[in-house]
């Protein structure tokens, strides 16, 4: 058993409904309990989906266990398929039903629909919610693709899929945009995009591309690599976020598709290296970052944090162990040591103890850097309604890359703002306590920050404490912790405010 | 429709040191978060056991398990007092024994901290349901009357606290000499319960609670549920009549009150009056919302849904509602949805997941949550529960995109 008090990812189930509420005419019948239908809210309300997830759900009680839970899961499927007419079916078990062991895939298949009909096995006390997408996703590939070479479209223009954007995830809608104008730019063609959108029949029209273009390879991975080995499609893996990751990524397609890269590199809509380069970022520099996602959008933060804005990153990690290797070469990369947990009580310790500038993470850590007053910005799922933005606002691509400079460093102090509180620290109306002055009193968080205890033995002299609450609240943070740390090393038991400048000498090496 | 565990979400922040452990799996946790609207407690007083493979699979010992895991929460918040351990799916079909456990637990923390067990499963229960499994579990912890106490009220039902400081002033100007609400805001504050204990219902959804404490002698009072000014005075009034109070002393009391709600209905009488109404089932608390609505409101009924029909508990309600009204027990989502595109009702009250669809198909609705989640009991809270169904319907007439 595990406690947990928040989770990053659902069960694996969850997963499932991603791909077919992406899909079009695919249904998911899952055995599963009335409460587990909770999940349809995820869709309409998070995602503000117009349409009920194409489910339907068993919901047996308690008073049909070792009765007849079999004979309704077979009359539930067949009520589905009349109702819905889909093209495909995909069948499973939610973690309940998994403890009953009805076989769904053995009721659906008894029942003789006339349409594919996949049963799915996502072992609910293993798995989780991104691997489930990713199986989902493979095995309708698996099954509707097929495995015999289908007769391709005669020779032209270089053709390839888009693969990973589904439902509920982070910014998918709007990146399929700006990668496909990517590729309109280079001449490449654009196949099939799936599972977003997609129908049975797309499914089956895979194999008639060049190559796979894999967008989010948390959901998309196992199905292209299949894909791969099986019809002999080459995998873009490089992920267009941020300016140099989009150029490489161009880079990568020019190449495999044998056209001009030039085609889509100097787009003049890319504003960020500019805006990054001018006088008035400097302030950005070294801005100490911690980043904690899903692993593909974490590691691209870093890239972006390090490489394009000019941040230290001080924290990388990711709650999806199935890439931890990634994770782990990125970080030490920067010379870090990866955090892959899903633990968000470890996630909350990390960000405490390393007291950022700024924290880039999921909706989880935007909530832990409220309590901590620290400015956060999200960068992938899991994300909330506010993550669904109605602007166009992509990651990927060159417009990708200006939403991220303005979205990371909108929550900042401004430079100047930035000097004139170090300046005048006490001015009372100029207050550093109230946040960014851009942000309006809304930014000022409402609950104190849990102050990090003081290692034992060491206490603050009342005119070192008054000192210490001079300096800014976004360093403050850090400066306590540095110079308690530097007291503790030397066995000093009462912190001046000689010790808290000897301290900021130190750390200042 | 949400299984019982979602009660957690309202009962944690009444019982103010209480904690609850879901034992169950990862779905549980994220239903739970999930009906929480996510993150939004700082540091909320629940959590989720989940188990894994090895607990399935017999590697690990299910009650040393369960032992690791709460001395874990122990050592993180060593000032919960009571520890709710509140069975799920998972846990009941592999027939884990919480109120073992429980027992168990109980003795090994005694007396800091006392340990109780419930089950909230989806196979069992369904939304407010978790809340009657709660406190029928809960009941067993009172204390008894001793013999001849003299006769006091007890208040059954989550309320939040300001409707509960309202009510406690009402009881008391009318002149009802102890009134005790259940569950306490602390779970040392037990009310003592006996054959002296008369208890009003605040909710209508508290079967077993109900079955509960009249085992232990405790006697219902029946009456309609205290929302909107007709509600409310009923309630108050069936109290009264309990212990021989002179009506007209009554009336005195009462009236201000109403005279209050009636005004405040009135605006929200011009906007709802004559439209029609489709209720989905959900909370159990359709029936007393179709009554407010269709008598106070003059709303047109069209269909009332509700997950189960206490037809006991309920009796004053249905009397209420007029003759011709569909009610429906239990949940046949397709079927409702084809009756409800039908009959295009101008308001649909209906669950998070049916709101934004139906929206999409130019109906009006109102999701149903908010109804549990928002003080909507009493008279100075009519007007706020009229206003739940009149936003949206003059949200629609002043959108002109
Ligand atoms: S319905 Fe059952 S399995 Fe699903 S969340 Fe509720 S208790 Fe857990």
């Amino acid at each position: 058993m595990k406690l947990t008090v928040w989770t990053y990812e659902g069960p694996p189930h969850v997963g499932a409904m991603r791909i077919a509420t992406a899909m079009k005419g695919v249904h998911y019948v899952l055995h599963a309990p009335q409460g587990d239908t909770y999940a349809d809210l995820l869709f309409t309300m998070i995602e503000r989906r117009n349409h009920r997830p194409p489910v339907t759900y068993t919901t047996f009680q308690a008073r049909d266990l070792g009765g007849d839970t079999a004979d309704l899961f077979k009359a539930a499927a067949r009520d589905a398929y009349d109702r819905f007419k889909p093209d495909a079916m995909i069948v499973g078990a939610s973690c309940t039903a998994e403890l009953i062991q009805d076989d769904p895939g053995g009721l659906a298949k008894a029942i003789g629909l006339p349409i594919p009909v996949l049963p799915l096995d996502l072992p609910s006390y293993q798995k989780k919610e991104s691997w489930g997408a990713a199986e989902t996703f493979y095995q309708l590939v698996r099954a509707l693709a097929g495995s015999s070479p289908v007769p391709r479209t005669p020779a032209g223009r270089p053709r390839c899929n888009i693969l990973g954007p589904t439902a509920l995830g982070f910014r998918h809608r709007d990146d399929l945009i700006e990668v496909k104008r990517l590729l309109r730019r280079l001449g490449v063609d654009v196949n099939v995009t799936a599972p977003l959108d997609a129908t049975a029949d797309d499914l089956r029209r895979l194999p008639d591309a060049d190559f796979n273009v894999v967008l989010y390879p948390e959901i998309a991975g196992v199905a292209a690599g299949w894909l791969e080995r099986t019809h002999g499609q080459p995998t873009i893996k490089t992920l267009p976020i941020g300016v140099g990751a989009t150029r490489e990524f161009i880079a990568e397609v020019a190449a495999l598709a044998g056209v001009d890269p030039a085609l889509a590199m100097d787009d003049c809509g890319s504003r960020s290296p500019w805006w990054s380069r001018s006088v008035d970022s400097t302030y950005l520099t070294g801005k100490r970052v911690f980043i904690f996602g899903d692993a593909s959008h974490a590691i691209a933060a870093a890239r972006v944090a390090s490489e394009e804005l000019g941040f230290e990153v001080v924290g990388l990690g990711a709650y999806n162990r199935e890439f931890a290797r990634d994770v782990r070469a990125a970080a030490e990369r920067l010379g870090l040591t990866a955090l892959i947990t899903d633990d968000y009580l470890e996630v909350e310790r990390a960000i405490a103890d390393l007291q950022p500038e700024l924290v880039l993470g999921t909706q989880m850590e935007r909530h832990i850097a409220k309590r901590l007053r620290i400015p956060c910005a999200v960068i992938s799922a899991p994300s909330h309604v506010q993550d669904f933005p109605a602007r166009f606002s992509p990651q990927m691509g060159f417009e990708g890359a200006n939403v991220i400079f303005d979205t990371w460093v909108h929550p900042l102090v401004m430079g100047l703002e930035e000097h004139l509180l170090s300046m005048f620290r006490d001015d009372f109306e100029f207050n550093d306590e109230a946040g960014p002055s851009h942000l309006g009193h809304g930014a000022a968080p409402s609950a104190p920050a849990p102050a990090a205890a003081a290692p034992a033995g060491v206490t603050w002299a009342h005119d070192a404490q008054a000192e210490l609450n001079k300096i800014p609240f976004f360093v403050r943070g850090k400066a306590r912790r540095n110079t308690e740390a530097f007291a503790a090393e030397r066995g000093i038991a009462t912190i001046q405010i000689e010790t808290l400048y000897d301290a900021r000498s130190h750390f200042a090496r | 429709m949400f299984c019982g565990l979602t009660g957690i979400v309202w009962l944690h922040r009444k019982i103010q040191d209480a904690f609850f452990l879901v034992v169950g799996s990862r779905t549980c946790a994220h239903l739970i978060q999930s009906a929480a609207g996510v993150m939004v407690f700082a540091e909320p007083r629940f959590a989720t056991a989940i188990m894994e493979e090895r607990d399935l699979a017999g590697l690990a010992d299910a009650n040393d398990e369960l032992d690791r895991v709460v001395d874990e929460l122990l050592a993180r918040r060593p000032d919960i007092r009571m520890l709710f351990l509140v069975g799920s799916c998972p846990s009941e079909v592999i027939k884990l024994d919480l109120s073992r456990a429980a027992q168990r637990l109980s003795k090994k923390h005694a007396p800091a901290l006392r340990v109780i067990n419930y089950s909230g499963s989806g196979i069992e229960t369904t939304f407010t349901q978790g809340e009657d499994a709660c406190l029928a579990a809960l009941v067993p912890e009172a204390p008894s009357n001793p013999a001849g106490a003299p006769a006091s009220l007890l208040v059954v039902g989550t309320l939040p606290d300001i409707v509960e400081d309202q009510f406690r002033r009402l009881l008391g100007e009318i002149g009802i000499p102890k009134v005790d609400f259940f569950p306490p805001r602390r779970s040392g504050d037990i009310p003592a319960i006996g054959p002296g204990t008369r208890f009003l219902l605040a909710q209508p959804f508290l079967g077993d609670t109900t079955l509960k404490l009249e085992d232990r002698g405790a006697v219902r009072i029946p009456a309609l549920f205290p929302f909107g000014a007709e509600g409310t005075t009923a309630w108050l009034t069936a109290a009264a009549e309990a212990w021989n109070i002179d009506p007209a002393h009554v009336q005195r009391v009462v009236a201000p009150g109403q005279e209050r709600a009636r005004r405040a209905l009135e605006r929200h009488r011009e906007t709802l009056a004559g439209k029609t109404l489709f209720l989905f089932p959900d909370s159990q608390l359709e029936p007393c919302l179709a009554r407010f609505l269709s008598r106070e409101l003059g709303m047109k009924l069209i269909e009332v849904g509700t997950p189960y029909l206490n037809k006991d508990l309920l009796s004053r309600e249905l009397e209420a509602l007029p003759d011709d009204v569909l009610i429906s027990e239990g949940q046949d989502v397709d079927r409702q949805l084809d009756r409800c595109r039908a009959a295009r009702p101008d308001m649909v009250v209906c669950g998070l997941g049916l709101a934004n669809p139906l929206e999409a198909e130019g109906l009006t609705t109102k999701w149903s949550i908010e109804l549990v989640f928002s003080p909507v009991h009493g008279f100075d809270q009519a007007a706020d529960l009229a206003g739940l169904f009149a936003r949206p319907l003059r949200r629609q007439t002043m959108l002109k995109v």
